[in-house]
């Protein structure tokens, strides 16, 4: 391995790494402008030129695609490499006097004032200065080669080909994201189908889904993923130390055998669109209750802030409960949870901003514990809450304050006023309601469904884990709305009957079954074929068939077909059914 | 005295059961001419069952089941639906309408359709009359106030 001497330190490297690796690992900093670890070195801002001497020779190399080989001795600091670096960054800033980056290096290698002028002066601050990160990053990564040099000297420029969008370009953004000046940006327009404005929603293509997810491992969104576009980029893997990413890796189905099953599907968000009078989706500014949430997160998009669409705080904010709860043209059940958690939205936007806070709400329901003390709490904050449906959700006009705007019109059925509120941002607390596709789980489990579309308990007293089908629980949002605190008391109690069963190793079984009088059966077969379960088996010797007390789940369909009436369904037996007829039809 | 059916219904226990339960839970009006026996299943439904019923005096029977594909134990309504078929013939032959005999798939969740469907049946049964098949047997007089006692000392 070749020793290196950096300014005194030596440092032991691996052949071929370049100088600037190596004066990292010795803790010395050299200046770049164009270098960055994802794609390979460029060598075009020079400013990371060091002098190498060898022997009695020595010269000046750009430290950045300088391989090692043998011992070397290299000056970053030497007088003929500062007047270098100097002159350097003198005809940088004389070219570009505003941009922040070219300004900031200038301070850090201690120039004042350049000594010369340049004819491409280009005072803007987001000016473009070369560095060709933009190219190398589309070329190198993202393999897309959308961005590319054209002409040479003062008239070297960074374009697309023909000076025109293109149709390679797949819109990552990657070149947005590296240009260290700002001069490339993301501009909302449709392009390509694609707007690329601020959206709440996951910030990368690889992310971690839920901060609760288990297991806390990331997954890639194929259609975003750069690799699954171009078969470029693959950044993640190179940062990626273990070596976890796999982009080969399939979707697979695995079965497994369980004894039991606890479905948690949760809760579908009622769609707001369907109430236009809210102006979901047509109006700037309103939003659901869970696009809100991901607003307050602070590892959200915004890190926590409340802002407006462009970009400002805003003045007011109105929450509405009950879009879709509580009506009988939507859902006629109420979704429990609205009222607490607007309580917490309008806490949290006193706690964060000087926003005035309105409340709509039909009733305010603070049923849990502690709930009704914080209710008090948000009136003592200052909150205005206006017992009243709103009507409508408005864009302003004109817009109040000379600013774009919302009204809410509403009642105020408590002072039997009509009201007109002008607000920036509206948060709509939208139904909670079952999921899309419960009919599908519910068919696959044979449980059923209540007429609000949850999964209906075994009974809503005695058994509200249960389902009608053994070994089949359900906890959560999937029986019904229901907060955290009731979720979690009633996921324990579900997984507490799961574990009783486990640990007793045993079922009990409903004494409900079908019995084959033998002197009766004539071994005609007919049942064999009937049972849903497979449960008669037909005994060859003695040509009779057998109930399996084990399988037969006693549903009666094979005492109803028996010729013979040798087949009796303990509980419901022909001479049982028909005493009870006969007591049904006595008077 | 207005003619008031009698009309049987055997319901399944998972289903058209919970959805008769649901509609009293919902408060819905349903008439008082149904008198239900539960089954596990409506695929435990004999067609003779009918018969009998229509022998013991009833003049018409409801059978309910869950809806197809849903059925408890896989498969146990269909068997009740071809049962229900073959079962017409032999109503036409012993000159029963076919009308007396109903069979619905009412869901747990259908309580509404329930109140609605055994309005509508017990309509239809009102307008075709009594059945009249077999007179029921007149009951016993002397034996009405002796077993009388025995049943109050039994509650």
């Amino acid at each position: 391995m070749p020793t290196i001497n950096i300014d005194g330190i030596r440092v032991e490297v691996v052949d071929d790494t370049t100088i600037l690796k190596a004066a990292e690992k010795a803790g010395i900093w050299i200046p770049t402008m164009c270098h960055s670890e994802y794609f390979e070195p460029y060598g075009v801002c020079r400013l990371c030129s060091v002098e190498v001497i060898r022997g009695k020779r020595s010269r000046i190399v750009t430290a950045c695609n300088y391989p090692v080989r043998g011992n070397i001795t290299v000056e970053t600091n030497s007088e003929k490499v500062k007047w270098l670096r100097k002159v350097i960054m003198e005809l940088m800033i004389s070219r570009w006097p505003n941009v922040k980056v070219v300004r900031r290096m200038a301070e850090q290698l201690g120039i004042e004032k350049p000594r010369f002028i340049s004819l491409e002066r280009n005072e803007a601050e987001d000016a473009c200065i070369l560095c060709g990160m933009c190219v190398n990053m589309c070329n190198d990564v993202v393999k897309a080669s959308v961005l590319g040099f054209a002409h040479t000297g003062i008239k070297r420029e960074v374009v697309l080909p023909f000076g025109e969008q293109s149709d390679k370009c797949i819109v990552c953004g990657a070149c947005h994201h590296v240009c260290p000046t700002g001069h490339i940006k993301m501009i909302v327009e449709d392009y390509k189908g694609k707007t690329p404005e601020l959206t709440l929603g996951p910030k990368s293509a690889i992310y971690v889904p839920t901060m609760q997810a288990v297991p806390r491992i990331p997954v890639i969104d194929t259609e975003s993923c750069i690799h699954f576009k171009t078969e470029g980029c693959e950044v993640c893997s190179k940062v990626c130390e273990p070596q976890a990413i796999n982009y080969g890796m399939q979707d697979e189905v695995v079965e497994i055998d369980v004894g039991q099953i606890l479905v948690a599907t949760g809760y579908d968000v009622f769609n707001a669109t369907k109430m236009a009078q809210y102006g979901y989706g047509l109006l700037d500014n309103v939003h659901s209750s869970l696009e809100f949430e991901m607003m307050l997160n602070s590892s959200g998009l915004t890190s926590g802030k409340i802002v407006l669409k462009n970009g400002k705080e805003p003045r007011s904010v109105g929450i509405i409960h009950c879009i879709g709860s509580r009506d009988t043209n939507h859902h006629p059940y109420c979704s429990r949870v609205c009222c607490m958690y607007a309580l917490k939205f309008a806490h949290l936007v006193h706690d964060r901003t000087s926003a005035a806070v309105y409340q709509f709400y039909i009733d305010m329901r603070a049923f849990g514990k502690g709930y009704e003390e914080f209710y008090i709490r948000i009136l003592d904050e200052g909150v205005k809450v206006i017992r009243g449906k709103v009507a409508e959700v408005v864009e302003a006009r004109p817009p109040h304050d000379g600013q774009g705007g919302l009204l809410v019109r509403c009642e105020d059925t408590l002072a039997g006023k009509l009201l007109e509120i002008p607000l920036d941002m509206v948060v709509l607390c939208n139904a909670m309601e079952a999921r899309h596709d419960s009919d599908a789980i519910r068919k696959l489990f044979t449980i059923s469904r209540s007429p609000d579309g949850f999964f209906l308990e075994r009974h809503p007293k005695l058994d509200p884990t249960a389902t009608t089908t053994d070994g089949v629980f359900i906890a959560g949002c999937a029986q019904g709305p229901k907060d955290i605190p009731d979720t979690v008391a009633q996921a324990g109690s579900a997984a507490a009957r799961i574990l009783s069963l486990i640990s007793k190793g045993e079922v009990e079984l409903d004494p409900v079954r079908a019995w084959i009088d033998d002197t009766r059966c004539s071994g005609c077969r007919i049942c064999n074929n009937l049972c849903p379960y497979t449960a008669i088996d037909f005994d060859e010797e003695k040509k009779l068939s057998h109930v399996n007390d084990v399988l037969c789940k006693g549903c009666g369909t094979c005492v109803a077909a028996c010729p013979a009436s040798a087949i009796t369904g303990k509980g419901f037996s022909d001479a049982q059914l028909l005493a009870e007829m006969e007591g049904l039809l006595a008077v | 005295m207005s003619f008031e059916p009698r009309i049987v219904g055997f319901l399944c226990n998972w289903c058209s059961y919970t959805g008769a339960d649901l509609a009293g839970v919902s408060r819905l009006k349903s008439p008082p001419n149904i008198r239900i026996i539960r089954t596990m299943c409506s695929g435990r439904v004999d067609p003779t069952f009918i018969l009998k019923a229509f022998d013991l005096g009833a003049d018409g029977v409801l059978v309910g089941g869950c809806h197809p594909g849903d059925c408890h134990y896989s498969e146990g309504n269909y068997k009740t639906m071809r049962r229900m078929i073959m079962l017409k013939p032999f109503l036409r032959a012993f000159g029963i309408d076919e009308r007396r005999v109903r069979l619905e798939w009412i869901s747990a969740s259908e309580g509404d359709k329930f109140a609605r469907v055994t309005t509508e049946f017990t309509e239809t049964v009102r307008s075709l009359g009594p059945l009249n098949w077999r007179r029921p047997k007149q009951p016993d007089e002397a034996l009405l106030h002796a077993t009388a006692p025995a049943s109050t000392a039994l509650v």
